[in-house]
């Protein structure tokens, strides 16, 4: 069975349909790469799995279970899919430490001193050492970043879902938070990546789904992806970017 | 004219007991009020932020209701209107305590939360978007996000407007003398009453109200820049 699974997602903002029927399973440790030009429905695809977007027909499962079940929490459906997002969203009042125990303490009621462990254990993780007690303000763009990945995965979720992570990071801090997603993927995390670093791609995923107006215009394993795209809004894309 | 003044009459003596049994009536209702006109108005002002039409509606009803009428009228209201539709019990508990300082309580209260839930609303909306996102994502339920990622930050941002509520509430505080609370207002016209030298009583007055307001609003002035970050984007 599949861990999540999408079938004939459609979402309109009013009188534009965004999502025109998308289809994809995704298993347990798969790595996601989506990309697509802008406005072309990736980000708000992915954001409606964890139900940050609602969607008007199709249905999407996690472990098997529609995520708009009625004994779906909503807030406990979150804490397994957690979510990177393009401009980090941290809690600027809040220390590093608390920004990444905040979660766990609140949604997971994990005693204060065990979230502290786990945090500053996935601090190191991120490569964040020594910076657990700034404010977010004193970070840089990559640093803040990675503490947002580390702010996610306090919750131990199973799935991690990236929405342009790197995309409002000076192009020197780009690896660093790269490279932490590529330890993440190989010690197995499931992940949905929006974004458009293609050695990423190459690298670490197992599959590049390309989106263009709302819809699926072609996936493959990377190396078939890049060497022998099909489609010609694929070549076209590929040529922009490469 | 030949109107002698004694400042001596409310310095010092039982006129002067008066004012300062007044004086320390007025900060109790006005802090008691304080705190909970703050936790009232963050109440409606999150109400308002939810997505439940009529949890909005009763939100916008209370402000818009208790902004746009009188002050002196409500606390007419809470004193002697309020009491028919109270179950007999609790008009004999409160009137076997403060029933005039309970019914000031509440006329300030209401009357402040009011505007403070309008403050707070403000304060809300310039707090980005997407604070309250990175805060559901991670499982936050509505309240949690709101209690420990969106309000401590809009705090921050309104604590200028906040103070100046404060200081309404402490002047607007002379009116519960209306409803026959002791209060600084009520003792400085008392002790007029008996001695004719109402120039005195209420200089001292005025100017004990003056130092209120000034030292509640120097005091969290002070806290906001000391103890509390400043909140960067």
């Amino acid at each position: 069975m599949a861990m999540i699974e999408v079938n004939g997602l459609q979402k309109w903002y009013g009188e534009f349909h965004v999502l025109k029927g998308i289809t994809e399973e995704v298993n347990k440790g798969e790595v996601l790469v989506i990309c697509g030009p802008s406005g072309s429905g990736k980000s708000t695809f992915i954001r409606c799995i964890n139900r940050l977007e609602e969607y008007q027909s199709g249905t999407i499962r996690f472990d098997g279970k529609d995520i708009h079940d009625r004994d779906v929490n909503v807030n406990s459906l979150r804490a397994e899919i957690g979510i990177v997002f393009q401009q980090f969203n941290l809690y600027p009042h809040l220390t590093v430490l608390k920004n990444v125990t905040l979660a766990p303490i609140k949604v997971k009621g994990m005693p204060k001193n065990e979230a502290e462990e786990v945090a500053l254990g996935l601090l190191e993780r991120v490569g964040i050492t020594d910076q657990a007690h700034k404010y977010p303000v004193e970070l840089s763009g990559g640093q803040q970043q990675r503490v947002a990945i580390a702010r996610a995965l306090a919750v131990r979720p199973k799935v991690m879902l990236f929405d342009e992570p790197t995309s409002a990071l000076d192009p020197e801090m780009i690896n660093e938070v790269l490279n932490v997603m590529k330890d993440l993927a190989r010690e197995g995390m499931t992940m949905l990546c929006v974004t458009h670093e293609m050695g990423f791609a190459r690298e670490v995923s197992d599959r590049v789904v390309f989106m263009d107006g709302g819809e699926v215009v072609e996936e493959a394993p990377p190396d078939e992806f890049f060497k022998n795209p099909r489609h010609e809004r694929t070549k076209a894309f590929l040529k922009e970017i490469l | 004219m030949n109107y002698q003044f004694n400042w001596q009459l409310v310095l010092k003596g039982e006129y002067a007991d008066w004012i300062v049994k007044g004086l320390v009536v007025t900060l109790k209702i006005s802090a008691v009020s304080i705190v909970l006109a703050l936790l009232m108005g963050t109440v409606v002002a999150v109400l308002r932020m939810t997505r439940i039409r009529p949890l909005q509606w009763l939100s916008l009803a209370y402000t818009e209701f208790f902004r746009n009428t009188p002050l002196l009228v409500q606390l007419f209201f809470w004193y002697f209107g309020c009491n028919v539709i109270l179950p007999e019990a609790v008009n004999k508990w409160l009137y076997a305590h403060d029933y005039e300082f309970a019914s000031g309580v509440i006329g300030l209260t209401v009357y402040t939360s009011a505007f403070i839930a309008e403050e707070i609303r403000a304060g809300i909306f310039s707090i980005p978007r997407n604070q309250i996102e990175a805060s559901r994502a991670v499982g936050l339920s509505f309240v949690q996000a709101y209690r420990y990622v969106i309000l401590p930050q809009a705090f921050r941002i309104i604590i200028p407007p906040l103070i100046s509520q404060f200081l309404n509430l402490i002047k607007n505080s002379s009116l519960v003398m209306t409803i026959g609370v002791a209060d600084l207002t009520y003792m400085a016209r008392q002790v007029e009453s008996y001695t004719f030298h109402g120039f005195e009583a209420f200089t001292v007055s005025t100017l004990l109200y003056l130092g209120i307001s000034l030292i509640v609003s120097f005091a969290i002035t002070m806290y906001n820049k000391h103890f509390m970050l400043q909140v960067k984007y």
